[in-house]
């Protein structure tokens, strides 16, 4: 699967658990500042793009993730 | 008690019989849908309540028991964890498992409940969860070390809970009743139920069908603004503690 099909994957999951609107699904964008997500919404992220990439996160894989590329490259080293 | 403006889905565990039956059926009476799960034994009398097994102690059978609910009745809302277990003996005689046991059916399964059911509750941005520990937790009881341990225990996960989930609309409570007329009072000697009576500034035991009020309440629009709190059901015995 071609990483652009990857991030629409990706991107869906985070429009439907972050409530945001698709164009808002940026690399650079910042889940706080740019997305107004908690610490739970971020829970609810990684636990369904567990389910959507059939993946395991660890809790310390997580540290420094703050954006959404930064997740998306951690996605991607999983699959 | 009428019925209500917004019908539920609500799960009560040990729902087979005292007060998780009779919380099961007073919130039926109110128009909410109820579905109650029990270990071994369905209970004869559950007209009108979805009845599934499950084992409170295996997480499997509790994704599975929410599976069916959520297919049956809708995502469950409100969560009673009422489930619980006796195993009553003096510390010095009491064996590891004796403990641990208690403390898995009564604490840990109330944990695994409860991270089941906010998943969905997250998602409505809605929920109630109740549990229903025991005055004993705060006031503890020879020969109950395990279940008073067990019950204090929810009182914390409770309160954490609580914080935890409180940015999404969902409210975390206790119940602590006293002594009730449940077979788990039954299983007591005569001399003892009556020693227990007398214990209660009001003079008597307590009913499932006054646990079940309170319980109703805390999942009701008018406790809304009630989170983390533990609400004794004990005529009395236990006031200030």
């Amino acid at each position: 699967m071609s990483d652009q099909d990857l991030f629409e994957r990706f991107k869906r999951r985070a429009v439907e658990v972050l409530s945001v609107e698709d164009a808002q699904v940026k690399l650079e964008a910042k889940f706080a500042d740019d997305l107004d997500a908690d610490s739970l919404d971020l829970v609810e992220f990684v636990m369904a793009l567990e389910e959507e990439f059939d993946i395991n996160v660890e809790e310390q894989e997580l540290e420094g993730v703050d954006t959404i590329g930064a997740a998306f490259e951690l996605v991607k080293s999983k699959i | 008690m009428g019925r209500v403006s917004t019908p539920r889905t609500v799960l009560v565990t040990g729902g087979n019989r005292g007060i998780g039956l009779a919380t099961a059926k007073q919130f039926a009476t109110q128009g909410h849908r109820v579905a109650i799960t029990y270990r071994s034994e369905a209970p004869a009398d559950c007209e009108g309540l979805l009845a599934v097994r499950c084992d409170v102690t295996d997480a499997q059978q509790i994704d599975d028991a929410f599976a069916q609910i959520d297919k049956e009745l809708g995502p469950v809302e409100v969560v009673v964890s009422n489930a619980g277990i006796t195993r009553d003996g003096l510390v010095l005689r009491m064996k590891d498992d004796d403990f641990t046991d208690v403390l898995d059916a009564n604490l840990t399964a109330g944990f695994r409940v409860a991270r089941r059911a906010v998943k969905g509750m997250m998602k409505g941005r809605w929920g109630r969860i109740i549990f229903v520990s025991s005055i004993v937790g705060a006031a503890g009881q020879a020969g109950q070390a395990n279940y008073a341990a067990s019950k204090a225990g929810l009182v914390g996960l409770a309160r954490s809970l609580a914080k935890e989930f409180a940015s999404r609309n969902i409210t975390v409570n206790i119940v602590a009743p006293g002594p009730i007329a449940t077979d788990m009072l039954d299983a007591l000697p005569e001399e003892r139920r009556q020693a227990m009576a007398q214990a209660v500034p009001l003079g008597r035991l307590g009913s499932p069908d006054e646990v079940a009020g309170v319980i109703c309440f805390l999942a009701s629009d008018a406790a809304a603004f009630v989170t983390g709190v533990v609400i004794p059901v004990d005529g009395g015995m236990a006031m200030g503690i």
